[in-house]
């Protein structure tokens, strides 16, 4: 069995966010992780290897630093890693992205693919959705378990007050929730392992099937028309007040407001 | 492409359990002040099993016409047919704008169809407008009037962008749900309905479901509630909750908590607000011992009121408080709740 996971370097906003003196994101300043959706994705994955001795690659798309990310994988115990890199690609929307990734993986064997049900940059959760669609294969997203049995794969769907044991056939793709797994750490022999791997490198001429005219920015429905740093509202009135006071000063607040 | 045979605001009507969800109401109040810019009408697509009773609460609403797709492989929601259904009433209807909110169903749902049918989907929105892209005249670049302007909170709510997808259509958004306002409910008023079903054949894309299970929870979702009374790691332990549940029953509000509490095992998933939890906006947020990490802002801040209570003065929750006490919450929460229990007494 072939499982491919799309895993994607982020900045940490986790271990908190660094801003510039003007009051914007320094990005440089901050930390890249393995986005926690994806890391999730790929623990998945490897259990699959673990259990049905699944064969796992990874793969991305971004700059060519995104190989750690993929090396970081193959320390966790990930067999190959593709990094689809390419200047054209450059400033994709989540069309164009999936438009890429589906392109590369026209290219690869799976029974499954695996991606993370949103990156923490971008929070759309549409690149999986997409990338199964233009590969015309079944799509679960949300996935909070799941478990093969022979061609299928069946898979605990999350919604907001149930969830649904969903069975689909292989090859499907599936979105995974950081809530699905705990994933393991990279091992010392896995660390060797990816210091050692060779990461395959593709550029557009390596995409499968994939026009021009659907990659990279120019190959964006969607376009900034403006982007700013979030004005967060304001502070409004700090007190200290011993807590007799400060229940009348509540009280007052909640009348004031029409809540009570 | 011709973008101007492209006409009218469609909303997606989502329903469960043939029950629709408040946030197709939502839609279809936002809708109308897009299509007041627009001058045209909102259009609710209706897609289930045994569903067309539904469609005059959907006029009741405010919506214009109601498109229902009526076909028993409908019933539960699944990606696939549900996308065919929307993809084929693009197709055959030509909107301008298409919207869907943004639930575990329209976020699975909307990109499905906007790959499709090859447009552009704009994810979470939390403001729409209608006008000029690019928004000032760019020398040597076509200026588009009446454009879809999509606003969404990217990077954790770090910053905001506005999309617009000029060249494409339908220009399809994902909303979140409880940030549009809906119209007043104007009963007795029917609908003006037109069934269409494209057909339904199941391919390898159609999967099966084997068991459909239901929270056992009886708990109101956080995201509905209008009175949040939510916790944090300076409430100690998970027993001080109690203190933060009389509260909130006090007030008829639901309590839910920080990522630290989650963490800590206090409380569950499902009530975590923040980037990695849910995006509330209730009429009122206590935040009680939360020191409020940006990523817990990010998940509140667009609250009407919010009411600090931390003992430390530096906590940033300060900086998005509407009324911040510095003090002691086991003393001032109880106190509290004492009397507002009175309080409410002498009303009744």
């Amino acid at each position: 069995m072939k499982v491919v996971v799309c895993i994607k370097q982020v900045p940490d906003t986790k271990g908190g966010v660094k801003f510039n003196p003007d009051g914007t994101l320094d990005r440089a300043a901050m930390m890249t992780i393995m986005n926690p959706d994806d890391k999730a994705g790929l623990e998945a994955a490897l259990r699959l290897k673990d259990q049905y001795g699944a064969e796992v690659t990874v793969l991305t798309m971004g700059l060519p630093k995104a190989e750690d990310v993929l090396r970081e994988a193959i320390a966790m115990g990930a067999d190959k890693g593709v990094l689809v890199t390419d200047r054209v690609l450059g400033g994709a929307d989540t069309w164009a992205t999936s438009q890429t990734l589906a392109g590369a993986l026209r290219n690869m064997e799976f029974d499954l693919i695996i991606t993370g049900r949103q990156a923490i940059d971008g929070d759309t959760a549409q690149v999986g959705p997409q990338i199964s669609e233009h590969l015309d294969i079944p799509v679960i997203s949300y996935a909070q378990n799941l478990k093969i049995e022979g061609d299928y794969v069946i898979v605990e769907r999350q919604f907001d007050d149930r969830y649904h044991v969903l069975k689909a056939k292989m090859p499907c793709l599936i979105t995974a929730l950081a809530e699905l797994n705990e994933p393991r750490y990279m091992t010392p022999g896995g660390i060797f392992d990816a210091c050692k791997a060779v990461i395959t490198k593709w550029g557009r001429a390596d995409l499968k099937d994939v026009e021009d005219s659907n990659l990279g920015l120019k190959g964006s429905p969607t376009q900034i028309a403006k982007a700013s740093d979030k004005v967060r509202k304001g502070a409004g009135e700090k007190v200290t007040l011993d807590p007799a006071e400060a229940v009348d000063y509540i009280m007052g607040k909640l009348k004031e407001k029409h809540v009570i | 492409m011709n973008l101007e045979e492209y006409k009218g605001v469609f909303v997606f009507a989502q329903q469960v359990d043939n029950c629709i969800n408040s946030i197709a109401f939502e839609l279809i109040g936002k809708g109308k002040d897009l299509a007041g810019d627009l001058n045209t009408e909102v259009t609710a697509v209706l897609v289930g099993s045994d569903v067309k009773g539904l469609a005059d609460e959907l006029a009741e609403y405010g919506a214009d016409k109601v498109i229902v797709v009526d076909d028993p492989e409908l019933k539960e929601y699944r990606t696939e047919p549900y996308a065919h259904a929307l993809a084929k009433v693009i197709e055959k209807y030509k909107p301008e704008i298409f919207l869907v909110g943004a639930t575990a169903i329209g976020r699975d749902l909307g990109p499905r169809v906007s790959a499709r049918i090859h447009t552009g989907l704009t994810a979470d929105c939390t403001q729409l407008d209608i006008g000029d892209f690019p928004i000032n005249p760019v020398p040597g670049k076509e200026q588009k009037h009446n454009q879809l302007l999509m606003t969404r909170p990217a990077f954790g709510g770090n910053t905001i962008a506005t999309i617009a997808c000029p060249d494409f259509r339908p220009q399809m958004a994902t909303v979140r749900p409880g940030v549009m306002q809906k119209r007043e409910k104007q009963a007795g008023v029917k609908a003006n309905v037109e069934e269409y079903n494209p057909g339904f054949t199941p391919d390898n894309k159609y999967v099966e479901i084997l068991e459909v299970v239901k929270a056992i929870s009886d708990t109101v979702d956080i995201m509905d509630a209008k009175i949040l009374v939510s916790g944090g790691r300076g409430m100690g332990n998970a027993e001080n909750f109690k203190m933060l549940e009389e509260l909130a029953e006090v007030l008829g509000g639901t309590v839910s908590c920080s990522r630290a509490v989650v963490d800590a095992g206090w409380k569950p998933k499902d009530l975590q607000v923040g980037q990695t939890g849910k995006t509330v906006r209730p009429n009122v947020y206590f935040a009680v011992g939360i020191s409020g990490a940006i990523q817990h802002l990010a998940g509140m801040e667009e609250s009407d009121i919010i009411i600090a209570i931390n003992k430390d003065d530096t906590a940033p929750i300060f900086d998005v408080a509407d009324f911040g006490l510095v003090g002691d919450l086991n003393k001032i929460v109880p106190a509290l709740t004492e009397k507002l229990r009175a309080e409410m007494a002498n009303k009744n």
